[in-house]
């Protein structure tokens, strides 16, 4: 026979239990009536469309130290803005790739880029871009002109660059490479010419 | 000689200046339960090879062949195996050893086994017989000039305003007259007075008429007319062996400001070497331990012990870790009128030696007259700086290192009006070769040769 106190002790926990699940789902009715929508209303980009197209992508070799052309087929929308975007993003995904040549930052990302008459462009980088950067001469160079050639090489017409940084002028990329000028298609061309070489 | 942003004066900061026959260079003063201290692994380091160790509360410190040990919060050190009492407590403060600014006066002899002349209220420090003496006196002339005579050559910031010419020396290690107070037979010009103040000394001339300053001899004469005869003393000038820029005309007859092309005529500073980067500006972080700002100061100091001994006067920007924008050094580089400036960087990118020479746009910007455009001062002596350029690749090939030239969007080259090249030293094997002293020699040797091998080049600015 079962005694006497163990039953109500017993059933006093059961009341608890009982108590305490009511409780619980009380609470977790009220946090999810406090919780906001769990939307994301931020404007998703739409995947690239229209015809594929060959373009030529400036690419950085750090070993040794040279920038090359590389062929690429990738899908370029009809605006001149839509497809300065695409190009970048296009050099991006190459700089991304696991076995990078040329590796940035974690998260270094184009944010926009800005066609403004007559014939300059402007390149706004993301904020992890720039921090996540390697420091020195020649690496900030290489990614400089890499960007830029890609740029003018691909979009007739432009013949400057301007390049930012989360929207806002900075004085260098990574403490080495101006960011405070705007690149003259014509001066970057000569420079290519000069980092085509080892 | 150090340029002046390097050097007390040119800040509030408070810092100590350090004159040597090796390397002239400030550092800042720390304030330690309100007594004045000092590195003393740094004020030690551009003097010759040093090395310390933390163990404890005792610190070990190797200047050469010399063994010292220190102990914190006490006064007590060792020198060589002999007891040396210190006139206040060591301090340790994160690894690093600091001594007081009295201490210096005595302790610095016994370390560095040669005489030390301390200033201790201006914090100046002389070490050896490195002083620069001069003497001033109403020379001839209608209307009489004043005539300053230095034992070397000097380049002072000259200031004026009404009633009085200020030259502020940052980079001599100026020595005080036998009175403070000079005084002139001359009704303009009637008085001088020579004052020493936070590492930096200054001559105040009293005038009461505007003065027009010229440098002649070398950099060693300085001689102040009165205005009226300053466009006559200009013309002198020019043909002089030195000419600094630096003309001071109080208000109305105030000349442009530099950058000026150089005259043609070897200045008191050759070439100017900049370390680039210092300060919370770290640069590139090579390893984990090495920062590029010291990386650089070390390859500067070295480049201009070798350019100072095959007999090219040289300075360096940043002697210290200090601070300085790009824009501060342009301007003291196109102030101090040297045939070339050379910016020092390093990576781990690579190896060998990247030389660089500015890009500017195709169009170059507007000069007019003797003012040049700021943003591309650079434009009229681009291909002096290739070639120099292209000389520095070769001689760094010579020696068998990886050596490449190339054009680079780095500030200050655009704004330099002299020669100018970057040159960025990557590792020759791995990163911590950029810290070996041989590899940091062999570097600055190569560099030195060629920049005395195109020597005339220079001098004649083509």
């Amino acid at each position: 026979m079962i005694p006497r106190h163990l039953k109500f002790g017993i059933a006093a926990m059961a009341l608890a239990a009982l108590a305490m699940g009511f409780f619980a789902g009380r609470e977790r009715r009220l946090a999810r009536q406090l919780e906001p929508p769990v939307t994301d209303s931020r404007p998703v980009a739409p995947p690239p469309s229209g015809a594929t197209e060959q373009v030529t992508l400036y690419v950085a070799y750090d070993d040794p130290g040279v920038l090359l052309p590389q062929s690429s087929v990738i899908p370029l929308p009809s605006g001149r803005q839509q497809r300065a975007e695409e190009l970048l993003h296009a050099l991006m995904d190459v700089y991304a790739a696991k076995i990078s040549q040329h590796p940035l930052g974690p998260g270094a990302d184009i944010r926009n880029v800005y066609l403004v008459d007559p014939g300059l462009a402007v390149i706004d980088l993301n904020a992890a871009f720039a921090s996540g950067h390697r420091s020195g001469i020649l690496v900030e160079e290489l990614t400089v002109v890499s960007l830029v050639e890609t740029l003018t090489a691909n979009i007739p017409g432009i013949t400057r660059v301007k390049i930012l940084v989360n929207g806002k002028e900075q004085d260098t990329l990574a403490g080495h490479a101006d960011l405070s000028r705007i690149y003259e298609a014509a001066t970057t061309g000569e420079l290519l010419n000069q980092m085509r070489a080892q | 000689m150090l340029l002046a942003a390097s050097l007390p004066g040119a800040s509030d900061e408070k810092r100590i200046a350090i004159y040597s026959l090796v390397a002239n260079y400030s550092l800042p003063v720390y304030d330690q339960g309100g007594q004045d201290y000092v590195g003393l692994l740094e004020i030690l380091e551009p003097l010759g090879t040093v090395t310390s160790q933390t163990n404890g509360t005792r610190w070990r410190l190797r200047y050469n062949d010399l063994e010292t040990q220190f102990t914190a919060n006490a006064s007590r050190a060792r020198i060589q195996n002999h007891d040396f009492d210190l006139p206040a407590n060591f301090v340790l403060a994160s690894g690093r050893g600091l001594v007081s600014l009295s201490s210096l006066g005595t302790l610095l002899p016994q370390i560095l086994g040669g005489p030390v002349t301390f200033h201790e209220n201006s914090r100046r420090l002389y070490i050896g017989s490195v002083g620069v003496h001069f003497t001033a006196q109403m020379g001839g002339g209608n209307p009489p000039a004043l005539v300053m005579s230095f034992t070397s050559p000097v380049n002072p910031r000259i200031a004026t305003e009404p009633g009085k010419v200020q030259m502020l020396f940052t980079r001599e290690p100026l020595m005080a007259p036998s009175s403070t107070t000079l005084t002139f037979d001359s009704k303009n010009v009637p008085s001088a007075t020579y004052q020493e103040n936070n590492g930096a000394a200054e001559i105040i001339v009293n005038t009461r008429v505007p003065l027009f300053a010229s440098f002649s001899d070398n950099g060693r004469t300085i001689t102040l007319s009165p205005a009226a005869q300053g466009k006559a003393a200009e013309a002198a000038a020019s043909n002089a062996p030195f000419t600094s820029p630096n003309e001071i005309a109080p208000s109305e007859t105030a000349t442009p400001p530099t950058p000026t092309p150089p005259v043609n005529n070897p200045p008191a500073v050759f070439a100017v070497v900049d370390a680039s980067h210092g300060g919370e500006e770290r640069g590139a972080m090579l390893s984990e331990q090495i920062s590029e700002k010291d990386v650089t100061l070390a390859f500067a100091r070295r480049l201009k012990q070798q350019l100072d001994a095959k007999g090219l006067p040289t300075v360096i920007v940043r002697d210290g870790d200090n601070a300085l924008t790009v824009d501060q050094r342009a301007d003291l580089v196109n102030q101090a009128h040297p045939r070339i400036y050379i910016c020092i960087h390093a990576s781990s990118l690579g190896k060998g030696a990247r030389v660089y020479t500015g890009l500017l746009p195709p169009a170059n910007g507007e000069s007019s007259g003797p003012l040049l455009n700021w943003n591309t001062a650079q434009a009229g002596f681009l291909v002096l700086s290739q070639s120099v350029a292209a000389g520095l690749t070769q001689e760094l090939q010579n020696e068998h290192l990886t050596a490449r030239q190339l054009a680079a969007p780095i500030r200050p080259l655009n704004n330099i009006a002299t020669a100018a090249v970057a040159i960025e030293v990557a590792p020759n094997g791995d990163v911590a070769s950029l810290e070996s002293a041989d590899y940091q020699a062999s570097v600055a040797n190569s560099i030195a040769t060629s920049i005395v091998n195109m020597r005339t080049r220079l001098e004649s600015g083509q």
